[in-house]
């Protein structure tokens, strides 16, 4: 292709982009300049003469909240359930106040370069109490709000926080108790006061007091509010968020106005947000994906941020607000999938029936004829009609579908009575015979979406979804798959905190369950002779806060940062796969590769399986650990008619091993395929007598098993699996939520498994 | 009888007597439940009974709602000697109870369960209910934000539209304690609250109780087997065995009481 053909198809690609995004909020224009598909001449021509005026001023997620409350003063910016209501604040009243907040901490004394915590569950208040804190030139540092007394003693001393906004009682007394260690700590700032009445308020203040001295000070402070404010610019602070660190202690990485905005803008532009979309924030705060959807996007497209009354009410609040761009990692999906399984199990024959009935056929079709169009958030009058169309499409084949499979299914009940389950195989309808090929697959595809797609996405609240991310570990292909074939324009992406979430993710249309995609715009990425991947992106990290060292060995002088993980780019569609964490991946005492997220994914796409840890790092075989799902094999044991008490009980259960066994052995059948990977067959297992818990320091609060931690504490177990005895005692400590120390004891069963004898392909290595 | 109010050590105000029980006696035939037992409780106090199975708890619980009326003995609230009543006579009059088997509509929501306690506020009539238009919307509103502050306050938000029916039992009785709470009583009377709760259960409940105490004023007399509990919880303890008041007084007073020692540890009878 000649440059000029280059050029040709990049004018013609943005105006078909720009029309469609007439109505978006975004300057179109001006982020199409940089938007990724440029090609790689053009964008650095246009780049020198864009940069220093790419976003017109808004260089501050602050100056941006004037924008929106300008630009979309009536739209909906935050909205909470509470009391039961959807309460709603605009972009107006979010201004106001912030404002009103913002004035309000001046007034309690933050300085510019203070570090201000916030600890508590995603609020709005919380989101205003971020962007307040950035107004007044302070750096806001969102924390876990389970991390326990010493977690938080040791980020809030870290960054020498003098001010705390946090959520509740149970915040406030965990404050309390570190308070001594905390040298530099002024004052706590508590939302709810609920049982705090009788605290000691010297250095303890209610939220809406400090909103309402703020007020009261206003035209005082206004002058002061508005000079810090207009002091920010690109290169100061924007966040500071701890890492989860799966090894050693939480690292502060500092992100730049630069970093968040960019990515924001970019990643936006990337899947076509507006400020229509509707997004559900349920995801801790202090994580740094919350921060680039709930802050960094929606404050960038002035989208509206959705909080659910409470952790436990998140399914229903999902279904009544229908996000139309979701986030979630695996984790979430897999639960919500083995959720629709066992109340299948529980459903009506019929249902039962028509359910793996049109789920097979989905598998198949799903991508071809379930997949939104790239449509905007609030579809237009000629979306809804053809929207309209395709459900009459369904109708009609629908009825005739649920007669005739319901005549059946009463003659086969009369027939076989309870058992009619096992002998009824749902069909389609005649009339359907009249089509062949793709019309009768398109019809077919619709029919079930009138009669299980649609309202099975509807009860899961992604009736809406039109983009939907998950992240953070693999994803079941079978997990994916089910999602996709719905209808649900489900991608992965890849990121990190330090590189403010986007290094790679997956543009529609290109989605698979084994890559992470291609890199994100203004992404680079290389990969170096250890297979580590390393990326270099406007939205790396500043530094980590007060760790040169750290800073050094991960960033290099020319802005490269390493990831840790290692991959290799696919070469037929340029994507990224990941293999594991570049340190997990060792060797084996014969000399072959073990690589042990690769066996544990494929472990843990088991429903009963909720995690493995896979040992084997310089021995001759591999042995694992593994933990049951309570939700999957509980219901599983109810309906075998198997009592069990505890957990502890159901986990050694000789049923569940056997079922167990069967997993593990299916796992080594498929890892077997792989050459390089063989060796990383599991010899023997055994089924853990407790979770592995964040509250043990077992995982990290994102839920990534910490290995060596593991290893060490259950260090009889793991010898125990390699000197072949059949059952171990064992004594472990546990921590309840509370900071209370127990311990729970048991008798494990250590069981072998069936391997593929690879000694051939050994010999060839 | 007294008038003062004092502050606890945690810098509660505790008020003066808000009801008094005069030499209560309850027969049924030939037995006697209850023998001229009189104690009071105060405005804003935790006033727990305890005892050993058939003390006579409950029965003392009942005269207080109004569910048996003493054949001797006065009931005194708020300062006035009280009549014989029916129960949703004494409820009107601000008291409120839970059951120690739980008494809840188990087909109906959450939501329209807590709703249920309210009813003593409503005024629409039936017609009007029907047609839905005018006092009983307004009502409805006005009551429903009423029962919504509750359900955050007992935080079971998750299960607001949930048939009762199909709950576990620890928030069957936490829904219980909402329906008595909508009500706004000024005294309070908890049947053993937690009974058959894990020890989790309990922590919360006891914490929802304190909370309730705290934010809301709530006059409570509790019935609870757990002694933890009670020694944590209440300001003051009464304590039967055999239909008779064998102990009164703060915790740690009754803790010491040889005769509760007894009554609990067991001596010979004669």
């Amino acid at each position: 292709m000649s440059l000029v053909t280059i050029r040709k198809d990049w004018e013609n690609f943005k105006k078909k982009l720009t029309k469609r995004m007439k109505t978006a909020p975004l300057e179109v224009e001006e982020s199409l300049t940089r938007f990724w598909l440029a090609p790689a001449g053009l964008r650095e021509e246009e780049n020198l003469a864009q940069s220093s005026q790419a976003t017109g001023g808004l260089t501050s997620i602050p100056a941006l909240l004037q924008r929106n409350a300008a630009q979309f003063a009536d739209r909906d910016a935050y909205r909470e359930k509470e009391f039961g209501i959807w309460q709603t604040w605009t972009w107006a009243m979010t201004e106001k106040e912030i404002e009103a907040l913002a004035l309000g901490l001046i007034n309690l004394g933050v300085k510019e370069g203070d570090f201000v915590a916030i600890i508590g569950r995603n609020r709005p208040y919380f989101y205003w109490s971020m962007v307040a804190a950035q107004s007044v030139g302070a750096v806001p540092v969102p924390v876990y709000q389970d991390s326990a007394a010493e977690e938080m003693e040791y980020i809030l001393g870290h960054c020498g926080a003098k001010y705390a906004i946090v959520e509740d009682q149970e915040q406030v007394d965990k404050i309390i108790e570190i308070q001594d260690k905390l040298h530099t700590f002024e004052h706590m700032v508590y939302i709810d006061p609920r049982g705090l009445r009788k605290y000691d308020h010297r250095q303890l203040h209610e939220f809406s007091h400090i909103q309402a001295q703020g007020r009261a000070a206003h035209d005082e402070l206004i002058g002061e509010l508005k000079s810090r404010r207009e002091k920010l610019d690109y290169d100061s602070t924007c966040v500071m968020l701890y890492t989860s660190g799966t090894t050693g202690k939480p690292k502060g990485v500092v992100l730049s106005n630069r970093n968040v905005i960019e990515s924001s803008k970019n990643s936006a532009v990337f899947d076509a947000l507006t400020g229509d979309e509707e997004i559900l924030s349920y995801l801790p705060m202090a994580w740094v994906g919350d921060f680039i959807f709930s802050v960094g996007q929606a404050y960038w497209c002035g989208f509206c941020v959705n909080c659910p009354e409470s952790a436990d009410t998140m399914m229903t609040d999902l279904r009544e607000i229908g996000p139309t761009y979701y986030f979630a990692p695996p984790r979430i999906f897999e639960t919500s999938l083995t959720n629709v399984m066992i109340r299948m199990e529980d459903s009506g024959d019929l249902k039962y029936a028509l359910f793996h009935h049109f789920m097979d056929f989905a598998k198949t079709a799903g991508e071809k004829y379930g997949m939104p169009k790239r449509s905007l958030a609030k579809p237009d009058m000629k979306r809804r009609i053809k929207n309209g169309w395709r459900y009459a499409m369904g109708l009609g084949f629908a009825i005739e579908t649920l007669v005739e499979n319901g005549i059946r299914m009463a003659f086969t009940k009369l027939r076989h009575g309870s058992k009619a389950r096992e002998h009824f195989k749902a069909k389609d309808p005649i009339l359907l015979n009249l089509y062949r090929g793709n019309l009768r697959d398109y019809f077919k595809y619709r029919m079930g979406n009138v009669l299980v797609y649609g309202p099975l996405k509807d009860t899961l609240g992604f009736g809406r979804v039109r983009v939907g991310y998950t992240a953070g570990e693999a994803i079941g292909p079978e997990i994916f798959e089910f999602y996709r074939s719905l209808g649900i324009n489900l991608k992965q992406l890849y990121g990190q905190t330090e590189a403010t979430v986007f290094i790679t993710a997956q543009p529609d249309g290109e989605v698979r369950a084994d890559t992470v995609g291609v890199p994100s715009p203004d992404v680079e990425i290389k990969i170096d002779d250890n297979g580590e991947i390393h990326y270099r992106s406007p939205g790396t990290f500043v530094e980590y806060y007060n760790n040169p060292e750290s800073t050094a060995s991960t960033k290099d002088a020319e802005g490269w940062v390493a990831t840790g993980d290692a991959g290799f780019f696919e070469e037929k569609s340029g994507h990224l796969r990941i293999i594991d964490r570049a340190k997990d991946v060792g060797k084996m005492a014969d000399g072959s590769m073990f690589a042990p997220k690769y066996v544990e994914n494929k472990l843990k796409f088991y429903p009963d399986i909720l995690e493995a840890v896979l040992f084997g790092n310089g021995k001759d075989r591999c042995v694992a650990f593994i933990n049951i799902d309570l939700t999957a094999v509980g219901n599983w044991a109810e309906r075998n008619n198997i009592a069990y008490a505890s957990y502890q009980e159901l986990a050694g259960h000789p049923k569940v091993l056997d079922s167990i066994q069967e997993h593990v052995e299916a796992v080594n059948r498929s890892v077997a395929d792989d050459p390089m990977l063989a060796g990383c067959q599991v010899h023997r297992f055994l089924v853990l007598h407790k979770e592995l818990d964040a509250d043990d320091g077992e995982m990290t609060r994102t839920r990534k098993v910490r290995r060596v931690i593991v290893a060490d504490k259950f260090k009889d177990l793991v010898d125990g699996l390699y000197d072949g005895s059949t059952s171990v005692s064992t004594t472990t400590e546990v921590t309840y939520e509370d900071g209370r120390k127990g311990s729970i004891s048991a008798t494990l069963e250590l069981r072998d498994a069936k391997v593929v004898p690879v000694a051939s392909k050994m010999a060839a290595e | 009888m007294s008038n003062d109010s004092y502050v606890t050590d945690d810098g509660r105000t505790i008020g003066p007597t808000v009801m008094e029980m005069k030499n209560i006696t309850l027969r049924f035939g030939g037995v006697k439940a209850i023998t001229d037992i009189s104690f009071d409780i105060r405005e804003g106090e935790i006033r727990a009974i305890i005892g050993p199975n058939g003390a006579g708890k409950s029965s003392m619980l009942n005269v207080i709602s109004g569910f048996y009326v003493p054949q001797e003995g006065e009931v005194w609230y708020k300062g006035k000697k009280r009549p014989p009543m029916k129960p949703y006579q004494v409820a009107q009059q601000g008291i409120a109870r839970t059951f120690q088997n739980i008494a809840l509509f188990e087909g109906m929501t959450v939501l329209d369960n807590v709703m249920t306690g309210r009813l003593r506020q409503m005024k629409a009539n039936m017609l009007e209910q029907a047609i839905w238009k005018g006092k009983a919307e307004k009502e409805e509103v006005e009551n429903r934000e009423v029962v919504e502050k509750i359900i955050d306050f007992l935080e079971i938000q998750a299960i607001r539209k949930t048939p009762v029916g199909r709950l576990p039992y620890g928030l069957k009785k936490r829904v219980e304690l909402a329906r008595a709470l909508a009500a706004e009583p000024s005294i309070l009377l908890l049947d053993e609250p937690m009974a058959g709760m894990n020890v989790e259960e309990k922590e919360d409940m006891s914490r929802f109780i304190l909370d309730m105490n705290d934010e809301f004023g709530t006059t409570i007399a509790l019935i609870e087997h757990d002694m933890g509990v009670v020694m944590d919880l209440s300001d003051r303890v009464v304590v039967m065995d055999y239909g008779k008041k064998i102990g009164d007084g703060t915790p740690d007073e009754v803790r010491n009481n040889q005769d509760v020692i007894d009554a609990y540890l067991g001596v010979a009878h004669d």
